[in-house]
């Protein structure tokens, strides 16, 4: 899984293409685990060229919320989700676990 | 009998369309499996949404098979057959693992508190909120074969 991250002053933003499945789920979460053990909790995923995930994939999202969160010191938030991706994640409820910005500048700023 | 002239401008269905293929039990062919299904679905002339519907309760599907009736990867196939008729397309996959009881799979609690949600069952919940059928069957002769319906829109059949 191709994967850039950018560093910026009060978050960090992470970007990956393509699909996410059970067969790359695990590499998205060692992408995430390796910001969260760097103490890094303020973290926006960039969405914008993910034209697929299933539950894999979402689970990964959650257990990263579930460490941002705790001791309140930051955030998953997640911007460009397409919108069939969206309506999935809403249809099992995950969706209200994060908050989700239209673009990254948004996602961004909300830090 | 003769057509009347309108019905020379509806879109026929094609009488009757089926594809099978078999694949090794890995999450490295789930990209391959949903290629194979999306044409089939492309093919039924389902709508965007409903092609990623599909797409999805698919990928669950076989990511059930890989995880539980395998019980891990590389230890069995994957048989998929997409069967478009007037009104559906049927999704067949079976495989030889382990029985799947459905039935033993918890529903997902919706608005749990995040700190007490815990991985597993949104698959089969979001295969059946995806497809407009799921069936679950076992026999040892044939093994776990799972049924996935999908209706397709009725304007794009030619009524009887």
């Amino acid at each position: 899984m191709e994967f850039k991250t950018t560093e910026y002053k009060r978050c960090d933003l992470i970007k990956t293409s393509g699909r996410v499945d059970g067969s790359n789920a695990p590499q998205l979460e060692g992408i995430f685990t390796t910001l969260t053990e760097a103490g890094k909790f303020k973290l926006v995923y960039d969405m914008s060229e993910i034209n697929f995930m299933s539950s894999a994939g979402w689970w990964v999202l959650i257990r990263t919320q579930k460490k941002c969160r705790r001791y309140k010191r930051g955030e998953l938030v997640l911007a460009c989700v397409d919108s069939k991706i969206r309506g999935a994640l809403d249809l099992v409820g995950m969706g209200s676990y994060f908050k989700i910005f239209e673009d990254v500048t948004a996602a961004v700023g909300s830090f | 009998m003769s057509r009347r002239p309108w019905e020379a401008f509806k879109p026929v269905c094609p009488p009757s369309w089926m594809q099978k293929a078999t694949f090794c039990g890995r999450f490295d062919n789930l990209a391959e499996i949903s290629e194979f299904v999306i044409r089939a679905a492309k093919e039924a002339g389902l709508n965007s949404s409903a092609v990623y519907a599909v797409e999805l309760a698919v990928d669950e599907a076989c990511t059930n098979i890989i995880e539980h009736a395998y019980g891990g990867e590389g230890k069995g196939d994957i048989q998929c057959c997409c069967d478009i008729s007037k009104d559906r397309l049927t999704i067949t996959l079976r495989d030889r693992g382990r029985p799947f009881n459905p039935n033993k799979v918890p529903v997902p609690k919706s608005k749990a508190n995040l700190k007490s949600l815990k991985t597993g069952g949104a698959g089969l919940y979001l295969m059946r909120k995806m497809m407009d059928e799921v069936r679950f069957e076992f026999s040892k002769e044939s093994g776990n074969i799972v049924t996935l319906v999908k209706c397709r829109a009725p304007q794009s059949c030619i009524p009887d």
